[in-house]
């Protein structure tokens, strides 16, 4: 182990985490809650009994399940200024930035994903708690909000953060826009002090400890909430 | 004027016709129970009057408001007309209390104390005051169709469905559930229930509507119907779940 300088973590770590594991947990953060909410709207689409907006929706998620995180990545970073400039009638592209454009990224690729889970949540709710909800009253908003969603929420939660472990992992493809996220911030530091190596392996061991740690909250938790019938 | 007027009302699933031709009346006041054999509609049947159920042929008017027209306001038809299912369907992720105020806030726009006042008296009149903290998984079968029966009563319906309200229960449940229909009948209440009781039917019922294959075969009053049904349907259909 002659070779090695495990020193260079000790000095670039207040780096590392304020610059790097921020901005990863704040980009994973945004886009898991961005997806969840568009991803549920999706699934009510894809269940919903408009023939139009279960074809869009399904289409939708077939596109971005097909197609490689990497590939999303570049496509809205070079598109989204272009398609901002069309939408806001500008002559030049919009600067939209490397953050917003990974925010916008991940929102919609994981969208897909968290639609998925939030479809065969919703439809482990009995029919007929649907038809209670409209028995009383209930319009489709009150009986999917206060009925439906609450309890297929709650039935997915452990599927949900499973994907969000996933998702916490994905970001750290963002170092591809030349964004300093945790890996991005290990990487610079690697390639300035010429310590590949041990920062590599670092990076490697914190994302093992973050997710491994949130895996076993989240089998903990499975056995704590499900719903008593 | 009747309380539920069904008039011609038939329902296809693609090219089976669940529901053939369908006509009959509930006047106020009036206690109808929907029997015949698995299969036969009889669920189908009330669940188009309030419209969970869509059919394509006839018409439904409930107090004066016709259920089929498409520019009827739906979840204020059905804030009227209160429905028990035969699955209870409490609301797990709620507390009893919750089931009983949730939809007289959201529909009805009562406060959150108007409809908490409103519904632990119903809770109290079947019962079950004693429970109001708890949530439907920690009640018997008995217990929740009652709350469930209370959910609907505090709704201030016109008319009451009830979707085969016992056959999901333990037989020695059975009993506390009826007990409350009897009581609701007895008070006056407009009821329209779909079940195999007939010992409820004997006791409460004004009419008794057969239902086969779809159709209405037999629609009489209680003696009739117990006397003499003309039907040789409607009589094997008695013979075998009268005979013990």
């Amino acid at each position: 182990m002659g070779g090695f300088d495990f020193d260079v973590i000790e000095r670039s770590v207040g780096y590392l985490f304020r610059e790097g594991m921020t901005f990863t947990l704040t980009l994973t953060g945004m886009a898991a809650l961005g997806g969840i909410v568009f991803g549920t709207l999706l699934a009510m689409m894809r269940l919903s009994s408009f023939r139009v907006l279960a074809i869009v929706a399904t289409g939708y998620v077939n596109l971005m399940r097909s197609i490689p995180l990497l590939l999303v990545i570049f496509w809205f970073y070079f598109l989204v200024p272009y398609i901002g400039a069309w939408m806001t009638g500008s002559s030049q592209p919009i600067q939209v930035g490397a953050f917003a454009s990974s925010v916008i990224t991940f929102t919609m690729f994981e969208a897909a994903y968290y639609s998925e889970i939030m479809r065969a949540g919703i439809q482990s709710i009995p029919r007929g708690q649907v038809s209670a909800g409209y028995a009383l009253g209930l319009d489709y908003w009150q009986t999917m909000g206060r009925i439906v969603l609450p309890q297929a929420f709650r039935n997915m939660i452990p599927i949900l953060l499973t994907q969000t472990i996933i998702l916490f992992q994905d970001t750290s493809l963002v170092y591809v826009l030349s964004i300093t996220d945790f890996l991005g911030a290990a990487s610079k530091i690697a390639q300035r002090d010429g310590r590949l190596v041990e920062m590599y392996l670092f990076a490697a061991l914190v994302y093992f400890v973050i997710s491994f740690s949130l895996s076993v909250v989240v089998k903990r938790l499975q056995q704590k909430i499900a719903i008593v019938r | 004027m009747p309380m539920i007027e069904i008039r011609d009302v038939s329902k296809w699933y693609g090219s089976f016709q669940v529901l053939k031709d369908c006509t009959t009346n509930v006047e106020k006041g009036e206690v109808i129970v929907v029997c015949g054999p698995s299969g036969s509609g009889k669920s189908t049947l009330i669940k188009t009057v309030n419209a969970l159920e869509p059919f394509q042929k006839g018409n439904i008017v409930v107090d004066g408001i016709v259920v089929n027209d498409p520019k009827t306001d739906l979840p204020k038809l059905r804030a009227r007309v209160g429905m028990v299912f035969q699955h209870f369907e409490l609301f797990p992720h709620l507390s009893v209390t919750e089931n009983l105020t949730l939809a007289q806030i959201k529909v009805l726009n009562r406060t959150p104390d108007e409809a908490r006042v409103r519904g632990l008296k119903y809770l109290d009149r079947v019962g079950l005051m004693e429970q109001k903290d708890k949530y439907p998984g920690q009640l018997s079968g008995g217990q929740q169709q009652r709350v469930a029966i209370a959910r609907a009563l505090s709704m201030d319906p016109i008319c009451m469905l009830f979707d085969e309200p016992t056959s999901a229960l333990d037989p020695e449940m059975i009993n506390e559930v009826l007990d409350v229909m009897v009581l609701l009948a007895k008070e006056g209440m407009t009821m329209m229930v779909v079940t195999h009781e007939m010992g409820f039917a004997r006791k409460v019922a004004h009419r008794v509507i057969f239902m086969d294959e779809g159709q209405i075969v037999e629609d009489a009053t209680k003696d009739d119907f117990f006397g003499k049904p003309r039907s040789e349907r409607a009589q094997q259909f008695l013979a075998k779940i009268l005979h013990h």
